[in-house]
């Protein structure tokens, strides 16, 4: 039994008691990574001396979680996050040496606020492009359930290393599932909260109208209380929205009599596997014995999800990776020999084939002559999908379905086709695309022994809803207690 | 329209400063086309007088009040330059 | 073969708000290399934009002033290009929904009014700035990265580089009465590009354009515009072909010379920026800065004719700067006459600021001395020759012209018993110069009045020195 088994709230009251010290729970964090990290190598930069003179600074002062309730806390943080003084790569070799960003994140100033411990900066998907954490330039994650298994991506880092006990919590970033499905894949809980409610400032864009930062925890209501420390408006991001941030927390009353559920045919038809469709419908009658309603419905402009999402996204990504030129930052090609080069050379030696193929893609399809058939179809088709979303809402709750098609699949197996790749994020993709908020918490494992996500949508800054929902399920069944044996295929 | 040609790619790379070699440009082609012929299946939609979303939220006017503030000197301007000289960060020229 | 030449001219006017366009870098001119800049201004991983309400409202205020329509509904893009001054790549630019259409402006060039049209006027940021060595590199300062810039597009309404110049001129004028910019084209806050085609006369279609840059002053514009006019018209009239190229004026050999020549349009793969939300200008917030908006120059010039009697042509120079206008009008409050004060502002003062190279800011003349002394004049306490004297005191050093004329006894001698007395004596001794005087010799006069004004210091009333002259001497 790990400390970590604790959640924060039961932390809080050990550390209240003094039954357990900051220095303990750090201590968990580095032993662990070292017992672990190298088959799951879900870090790329620790902080551990910063973290235990942290440690030791805290284990003098006298908690006070309702100031800052995430005290003496082991966070890992998803390392496309800005953390000033503490080398930050987004998994890119074109960043391997940026060692001080200069500034910190909004989130990371927050989290500091709330006195966490940040243990190391967490790997992923190169500038988050990717659903495996294969594209890591480093060296990819693998899936602590089993690793010969992919994690997921492109937070697969974060959601590995809460999953193997390495920390408390993660930080993650969603574009089109980055969040959701490494915490499906891992067994984990994660959630991507309405666009606008987390700032952006010291996110590194991926793709600027869907990049959300969100936590990976153990159970809901650890997820519930990080999310209460990052969200709120932020004078430094336009796009993050001026509404109240409720105490998350609060809502988990595990109360969801008449709770309206709606179920997309969509989401468990061809391609969904008949082992997670089944996951899916026991999860729906543990919600009816909870007294909830559920029924099917339809969003008609699912199957077009994947294509715009991967126009728009792309578009985007081709100019937030633009600034990546090797006049400031980052590396430059040593063999750059007039500008030109400097520009191509220091670009095509620092990104991986993922992030060029989607400059690439982004590039075309911003590019004259193509703007209209490409860009801007995908963004009136983006209305129509956002449409579906507003009508359910009308009259349910919540939308419940699976967070991915499939559990994880094998290193290795899709990678020589990024088409099939793209489509596999087919349910996670439309809720980027609307910009509402969605949790993935487990369901079950598959007879492989890997995990199968549950993933529920909500309304717009209805985080509260979704959260109850979750804790709901999570306090009727014992998914979320089920930990990965590490080294191979658990029992 | 799916059918994107090689000079296409190469040109869309130097749109995109990348440097790509012969190889690469043929695997991008292969790529690039299987995804756009994917996304072909969008104009089976008729989207006529639908307006397009930029942002998913209807927010107007952030504005900030016109105050200045310095948050770091030039050394720290200039800290991660791969070339930098005295002041100034320094880039090749332009190949005449 | 004759032609008629068309132009259109690209403005860039940088905005003099205090902090940038996108971030809180302060926004200043001449300051160290590389010391205005935050991870926002170097487009660093992860910073995001937000917008300065100031360049908003000061690029609405050109924009009227300029009699562009005001958009209700706008938007930024991103203009997507790599250089090493552009640190995120892209600029953040107005694609589609620029701030101010359909303005324009009205030109006096030979005599006659000409309206040029103004197509559009939209917000972005300014790049930082990249200075070429001839070492093999090249060093980037930013800055000037995220000034806020204004980019004025003429509609391709001018026939002449005479009409450029003139256009140059008013739109310079104008901007400057509105307060947002200094536009000192010395410093770059005010930047040309320049379009010229030329078409045989009769012909309804334009001619191939070129685009001429580097143009550093308005002298400039207007000889790269002739030149580049005569040399297309060589051109065509040798059975050449006009590329659509970008040229610049070279200011030794004083001919314009090719940059490059331009395949097709740059592909600058506009699009919406995500990262700021939309701006919504209703009637309230375009009344509030259209009430900002001070009088402008034609509006003033009229009035300076009609209300205060000014000639066209005095009324012209005085508006021709708004700093001038201030300053006359001002003196004109403090009781100075209206010709008086614009004969010194015309003559007298901007001698000296032409001389020692300085602008009427710079002096210790206020428009409240000036009129004071003007008045000191019309009274008669001081003649226009001493006022000279006060008036080198008071741009130098400032102060009050009373005191200055007490202190040292500057004042006109007009007391007539005073002023017989002394010319008494004067003609005592000058027997000849009575007797030249009275044989007609009128230079006698002038020379017994220097005797006077030489005895007086400069000091005796000039008309009374006169007048009692020639009354002495005919009772001799």
């Amino acid at each position: 039994m790990s400390l970590f088994d604790n959640s924060i709230k039961q932390l809080e009251q050990k550390l209240h008691n003094k039954e357990i010290a900051v220095s303990d729970l750090v201590d968990t964090s580095y032993k662990r990574i070292a017992e672990v990290d190298d088959q799951v190598k879900a870090f790329l930069t620790l902080d551990e001396e910063n973290a235990r003179n942290q440690a030791k600074a805290l284990d003098t002062e006298t908690p006070d979680f309702t100031v800052h309730p995430l005290f003496g806390i082991p966070g890992g943080i998803k390392d496309n996050i800005v953390t000033k003084a503490l080398r930050t790569t987004c998994a890119s070799q074109f960043l391997r040496n940026f060692n001080d960003p200069l500034y910190s994140a909004t989130v990371i100033e927050k989290l500091d606020e709330a006195k966490t411990v940040k243990i190391g900066k967490t790997n992923m998907d190169e500038f988050a492009m990717g659903s495996s954490n294969e594209n890591s330039s480093f060296e990819p994650t693998r899936n602590p359930w089993h690793t010969d298994y992919v994690p997921g991506g492109s937070s697969g880092g974060s959601a590995a290393a809460v999953a193997a006990g390495e920390v408390v919590y993660a930080l993650g970033s969603d574009t089109g599932g980055s969040i959701r499905q490494p915490a499906a894949f891992c067994g984990v809980v994660g959630l991507k909260p309405t666009y606008g409610r987390v700032s952006r400032f010291g996110l590194v864009a991926f793709a600027s109208s869907f990049d959300q930062i969100g936590p990976i925890t153990r159970n809901v209501a650890d997820n519930a209380r990080v999310l209460e420390v990052i969200s709120g408006q932020d004078k430094m991001d336009s796009t993050s929205a001026n509404v109240d941030v409720p105490a998350f927390t609060e809502s988990l009353t595990g109360d969801i009599k008449g709770l309206k559920i709606a179920v997309p045919k969509e989401y468990l038809g061809e391609g969904v596997s008949p082992e997670v469709r089944d996951s899916v419908m026991d999860a729906l009658k543990v919600y009816e014995s909870l007294g909830a309603e559920w029924e099917e419905v339809s969003l008609p402009h699912t199957k077009y999800a994947v294509a715009t999402y991967y126009l728009l996204a792309s578009s985007e990504a081709s100019a937030n990776l633009a600034r990546f030129d090797g006049v400031r930052y980052g590396v430059r090609s040593e063999n750059a020999k007039d500008m030109l080069d400097m520009f191509k050379l220091s670009r095509s030696e620092g990104f991986g084939e993922e992030v060029k193929r989607r400059i690439m893609l982004g590039t075309y399809a911003l590019s004259s002559g193509y703007y209209d058939a490409f860009y801007k179809k995908a963004q009136k088709v983006r209305t129509l999908i956002k449409n579906d979303f507003d009508e359910i809402f009308k009259n349910y709750d919540v939308v419940i379905g699976p967070t991915t098609p499939t559990p994880a699949f094998k290193i290795g197996e899709k990678v020589e086709d990024p088409l099939t790749m793209y489509t596999n994020d087919i349910l996670t993709i439309p809720v980027n695309l609307a910009g509402v908020p969605a949790i993935s918490i487990p369901c079950g494992l598959s007879k492989g022994g890997l995990p199968y996500g549950l993933q529920i949508i909500g309304k717009y800054f209805d985080e509260g809803t979704v959260y109850r929902t979750a804790h709901a399920f999570e306090q009727a069944t014992d998914h979320h207690t089920k930990r990965p044996q590490l080294g191979g295929a658990s029992k | 329209m799916a059918d994107i040609s090689s000079d296409q790619v190469k040109h869309v790379a130097n749109l995109a400063r990348l440097a790509i070699t012969d190889e690469e440009a043929e695997r991008f082609t292969k790529q690039l086309s299987s995804i756009l012929e994917y996304a072909e299946q969008l104009n089976e939609l008729d989207t006529t007088g639908v307006e397009p979303t930029t942002h998913v939220l209807d927010l107007k006017n952030v504005l900030r009040k016109d105050e200045p503030k310095k948050t770091i000197t030039q050394e720290e301007a200039l800290k991660n330059a791969p070339d930098k000289k005295g002041d100034y960060f320094r880039v090749p020229s332009i190949l005449e | 073969m004759n032609f008629e030449t068309i132009i259109g001219l690209e403005v860039h006017v940088e905005l003099k708000t205090a902090s940038k366009i996108f971030s809180p870098s302060p926004n200043a001119f001449g300051a160290a290399p590389n010391t205005n800049v935050n991870p926002i201004d170097l487009g660093y991983p992860g910073v995001l934009p937000v917008l300065n309400e100031e360049a908003v409202n000061f690029a609405m205020k050109a924009a009227m002033a300029l009699n562009c329509q005001i958009a209700t509904d706008t938007k930024f893009d991103r203009k997507n290009y790599f250089y090493p001054d552009n640190p995120k790549a892209y600029q953040i630019s107005q694609f589609d929904q620029p701030i101010g259409e359909h303005g324009w402006i009205e030109i006096e060039v030979g005599g006659k009014t000409k309206r040029i049209g103004i197509t559009r006027l939209h917000l972005e940021e300014d790049a930082g700035k990249l200075t070429h060595g001839d070492d093999g590199y090249s060093l980037v300062d930013f800055n000037r990265q995220g000034t806020p810039l204004i980019e004025i597009v003429s509609e391709p309404d001018m026939r002449s580089p005479e009409e450029a110049y003139a256009y140059l001129e008013k739109l310079k004028n104008i901007i400057q009465y509105t307060g947002v910019s200094d536009c000192k084209m010395e410093e770059g806050s005010l930047r040309c590009d320049a379009n010229l085609s030329i078409r045989p006369i009769g012909q309804e279609e334009f001619g191939v354009k070129t685009e001429l840059k580097n143009l550093n002053s308005f002298a400039f514009v207007q000889k790269g515009l002739e030149f580049e006019e005569k040399r297309q018209e060589k051109v065509l009239l040798s059975g050449g072909e006009i590329l659509q190229e970008t040229r610049r004026y070279d200011e030794k050999t004083k001919e314009t010379i090719l940059m490059r020549v331009k395949e097709g349009s740059d592909d600058y793969r506009y699009f919406p920026e995500p990262d700021l939300v939309p701006l919504y200008i209703d009637e309230e917030w375009k009344e509030r800065i259209r009430g900002e908006i001070p009088e402008l120059p034609d509006k003033r010039k009229k009035r300076f004719i009609d209300e205060l009697g000014l000639s066209e042509y005095d009324a012209a120079n005085l508006t021709g700067a708004k700093e001038m206008a201030d300053f006359f009008e001002a003196t004109v409050e403090y009781g100075a006459d209206v010709k008086q004060a614009s004969n010194w502002l015309m003559g007298e003062i901007s001698g000296y600021m032409n001389k020692h190279q300085k602008e009427l800011h710079d002096l210790a003349l206020t428009p409240e001395s000036l009129g004071k002394m003007i008045k000191l004049i019309e009274d008669g306490t001081i003649s226009s020759k001493i006022a000279k004297k006060v008036f080198a005191e008071l741009v130098d050093k400032g102060g009050d012209p009373e005191k200055i004329v007490k202190e040292k006894g500057l004042v006109q001698i007009s007391d007539e018993g005073q002023l017989k007395e002394i010319i008494t004596g004067i003609l005592d001794v000058n027997e000849q110069s009575i007797i030249d005087y009275k044989n007609g010799k009128d230079r006698a006069l002038g020379f017994l009045v220097g005797q006077v004004m030489k005895q007086t210091k400069g000091q005796a009333n000039p008309p009374m020195v006169n007048k009692i002259l020639k009354e002495e001497m005919d009772k001799r």
